[in-house]
């Protein structure tokens, strides 16, 4: 319900428990650490970043294994929820257990990944060898070897030039190669011919060899790839090579699988490194001398003695004290069932600094309800109730920060199936929908509980500005509660009460008008004596606003021209309560998409056959709603959002708090929790 | 010239429809981009900068829904239009405007502003819950847009 107290912690421990003592704080995880005021001439910190750095490329190599080990042999028993689960507790006897072991895992790990950079060196030899291949299929008709140079009296050159050409047309090319020279004699053998590549063979006399090579030279002509072996065989072997390549992958691919049992293993040597890094993190930070050292920090109060208790068993010496009034206290929130996936709003805006009070507990009931009437279709919501159910009951060790987001929606789920059937709204129109279109009974229908918000849009703007003017007025008077709390009785009058009277008379004086009745389609009627007594009140909390609003200043004519400007606020007002219509607009927004594809659906199946119809109207239905429900949801969370933080907030809370950080473990997998 | 008033209602149905289909498309576009670019290098961020992504889109559906009540009510829905006068045509016109030019800027705006929320979450993801709240800002005013167009729309009297 609240923010949680915090006490100062100073530890003192000998060097020879340091290892003891820090694990304790991490498993624990209760003490946010800051030694950085503790200073004194003979104390000194650690340099360890060696040692971190070797710790967490230690964490990386595990992770890195688990990350091909889910390649080659993927985790079956893993389902679609597994990406919601966070770190299982594992009990410190099968910790310690484990520990023993952690350097084998990482070599297990230095093996996996080593076997893998051979699948890597394969994999990227194969499309060599199929380049090679593709080169020697202009050599298939030759049967002597491509590297064959000639006997002791001829001399042979094998290669191709790369363009298209006949027999005829090498024989003009090259002796046009030898033009003004006696031309040898040559015996051109074509071997193959493509638009791209002429392959051909050249005999001659050895005499002739250097004036036919520089005839050949002359009309571009490329040597064949060397290769001692007849290009077919060439070729049978690069193919054997290849399959050798793709028998090691495999073979290697079942070598890792191997160690799909050890999957466990290396998940806690990434955790253990994690754990291991982040204290050596931590060590380097604190201050100590030869044979102490010395922690500071924050610590809940409630667990303070506990602590305390625990730590004095490893002979370190505990000093619990009230943090001094000009430390920056970390905050941390502490909510009910209802409440606290308040927190995570109460997060993403700020958390409360030191003189605020939680306001996680007061948004909660507003939350719902401004959540549930901009979704407001009973069939989203109960969508939301059993989707968001279901994770949280099959799941057992949600992230902490998924679950709050889970429990979120589900109760806001809960609120949305309310405020649909108010508005009688269930897939928007589907009930009727459906009886009409399959069924022939136009007559059936849901009908709302309370009223049709298309039918009465400003009945329902009514509703919305009415929950906005309670809404900002609960933000008032938090306000007030924390002004008088710190005894600022007269910041209380004059920011506050004059507020309430400046505002609330107005509003009430305006609903004394007929104007604005009718306009509301309103049906109240107040007297006149309460029309005067409001429109007096009214005056009365402006004039406080304006003379007070600048109190701050000495000179009464700034004093006044400030508090003109203040009062100059109530249009602030007037566009906050506006605001709420939000409530309306996105209420419609749902329930009128909804119909669009109903409509859309029942249009299509009255164009076919039934049969076909039946399965295209449910296909349009699905994907429909399924689009609807992603968008609104996104919608109705995001301007629940913004209600809570510009015009609710905007009231009384600044934020601007440090949240609570405590040594802990920042683990993936696998947790050793410590109560205290 | 009978059908003019027809005419204007569905002119009012089809800018509704296309300009804030408009808005939220070159929002979304510029929104995608930087999206794009986010991911390359660092595919994690990808649900949560497909949110802000997503958010100046919803104008288009807005622009959709006031075409949508608007055939619907001149009958286009469903076969038969009905003959409505031009005075009702052109009301229909009108009470369509806010939505087609609310809908129109305000999309490109909060497109504009969702790529600075994104860079925003790219630097810092811990800060998600506040990027999503600046581009949700500019949406206020597609809103009340809306809310004006439906209001008017459903207030326009049968029969004139």
């Amino acid at each position: 319900m609240s923010k949680v107290r915090m006490k100062r912690i100073f530890i003192c421990g000998p060097k020879t428990q340091r290892k003891s003592i820090l694990e304790l704080l991490q498993r624990t995880g209760m003490v946010e650490i800051n030694s950085g005021d503790i200073q004194d001439e003979g104390l000194k910190t650690m340099d360890v970043n060696a040692e971190r750095s070797g710790f967490m490329r230690a964490a990386k190599q595990a992770e890195q294994a688990i990350n091909i080990l889910e390649e080659y042999a993927p985790d079956k028993d893993k389902g679609l929820l597994s990406s919601f689960e966070g770190a299982s507790d594992m009990g410190m006897a099968s910790y310690n257990e484990q520990i023993g072991h952690v350097k084998e895992y990482l070599e297990t790990a230095s093996r996996i990944i080593s076997i893998n950079k051979q699948i890597l060196e394969d994999k990227a030899a194969i499309p060599k060898c199929e380049t090679n291949l593709e080169t020697l299929s202009a050599w298939t008709n030759l049967d002597i070897p491509l590297n064959y140079s000639g006997t002791a009296k001829s001399r042979v050159f094998i290669g191709s030039i790369g363009e298209e050409a006949t027999l005829e047309q090498l024989y003009t090319k090259l002796y046009e190669a030898f033009e003004g020279e006696e031309t040898p004699d040559i015996d051109i053998e074509f071997i193959s011919g493509s638009k791209t590549i002429t392959a051909f063979m050249v005999v001659c006399h050895r005499d002739d060899a250097d004036k036919v090579e520089s005839g050949l030279k002359k009309i571009d002509f490329v040597k064949a790839p060397s290769s001692t072996l007849v290009p077919t065989e060439e070729i049978q072997s690069i193919k054997q090579k290849i399959a050798d390549y793709q028998a090691d992958i495999t073979k290697c691919g079942e070598e890792i699988a191997v160690y799909a049992s050890e999957r466990n293993n290396l998940k806690f040597a990434a955790d253990y490194y994690t754990m291991r890094s982040d204290k050596y993190e931590v060590l380097s930070s604190i201050p100590q001398s030869v044979s102490t050292f010395f922690i500071s920090g924050f610590t809940p109060a409630k667990t303070a003695e506990g602590l305390t208790k625990k730590l004095e068993a490893l002979d370190a010496v505990v000093e619990i004290s009230d943090p001094l009034p000009d430390d920056d206290i970390p905050c941390e929130l502490h909510n009910g069932f209802l409440t606290d996936p308040m927190e995570t709003v109460v997060d993403a805006y700020s958390y409360p600094n030191i003189s605020e009070i939680d306001p996680s507990s007061i948004i909660a009931c507003f939350y719902y309800i401004m959540f549930g009437m901009m979704l407001s279709d009973a069939g989203y919501g109960l969508l939301l109730v059993l989707g968001c159910g279901f994770v949280l009951m099959k799941v057992k060790n949600l992230q902490p920060g998924m679950k709050k987001m889970m429990k979120l929606m589900f109760f806001s789920g809960i609120s949305t199936t309310f405020w649909g059937f108010m508005f009688g709204s269930f897939f928007g129109d589907a009930v009727n929908v459906i009886a009409t279109t399959f069924f022939n009974r136009p007559d059936i229908a849901l009908n709302p509980i309370w009223f049709n918000p298309q039918a009465e849009p400003m009945r329902l703007l009514v509703v919305a500005f009415m929950i906005g003017i309670v809404h900002l007025f609960t933000g008032l008077t938090i306000k007030l509660y924390e002004l008088i709390k710190n005894g600022q009785v007269k910041d209380a009058i004059c920011d506050v009460v004059f507020w309430y009277m400046f505002i609330g008379g107005a509003i009430v004086y305006l609903l004394t008008m007929d104007m604005i009745t009718g306009m509301l389609s309103l049906n109240i009627h107040l007297s006149a004596a309460v029309a005067s007594a409001a429109k007096w009140v009214t005056i009365l909390g402006a004039l406080g606003v304006v003379l007070t609003g600048g109190r701050e200043n000495k000179n009464w004519g700034v004093r006044i021209a400030s508090g003109l400007y203040s009062a100059y606020g109530c249009t602030s007002w007037l566009s906050d309560i506006l605001s709420y219509s939000r409530l309306l607009a996105l209420g419609l927004a749902t329930g009128v998409i909804a119909q669009v594809f109903n409509k859309m659906g029942s249009m299509v199946c009255g164009a076919v056959p039934l049969p076909i119809g039946i399965i295209l109207f449910l296909a349009i239905f699905v994907v429909g709603h399924v689009l609807n429900l992603s968008i609104n949801v996104l919608g109705a969370y995001v301007h629940t959002n913004r209600l809570q933080f510009v015009e609710f907030f905007g009231k009384f809370y600044d934020g601007g708090g440090k949240k609570f950080q405590p040594f802990t473990e920042n683990t993936k997998y696998y947790s050793v929790k410590e109560d205290v | 010239m009978a059908n003019l008033g027809l005419f204007f209602a569905v002119l009012g149905a089809a800018l509704s429809a296309g300009l804030a289909g408009c808005g939220s498309a070159i929002g979304v576009g510029v929104a995608g981009r930087s999206a794009s670019g986010v991911v390359t290098q660092e595919p994690s961020m990808f649900s949560k900068v497909l949110i802000l992504q997503l958010l100046p889109g919803t104008q288009g559906i807005y622009g959709l829904l006031i075409a949508f009540i608007t055939l619907a009510n001149i009958g286009m829905l469903g076969g038969g239009a009905e003959q409505i006068s031009l005075l009702s045509g052109l009301m229909y016109f009108a009470a369509c405007l806010p939505m087609a030019l609310g809908g129109l800027i305000s999309g490109i705006a909060q497109g504009r502003c969702s790529v600075a929320a994104i860079g925003l979450v790219a630097k810092r993801p811990d800060q998600f819950g506040k990027a999503m709240i600046f581009p949700a800002m500019v949406e206020t005013y597609a809103i009340l847009a809306l809310l004006i167009s439906i209001l008017s729309i459903f207030g326009i009297p049968a029969g004139i």
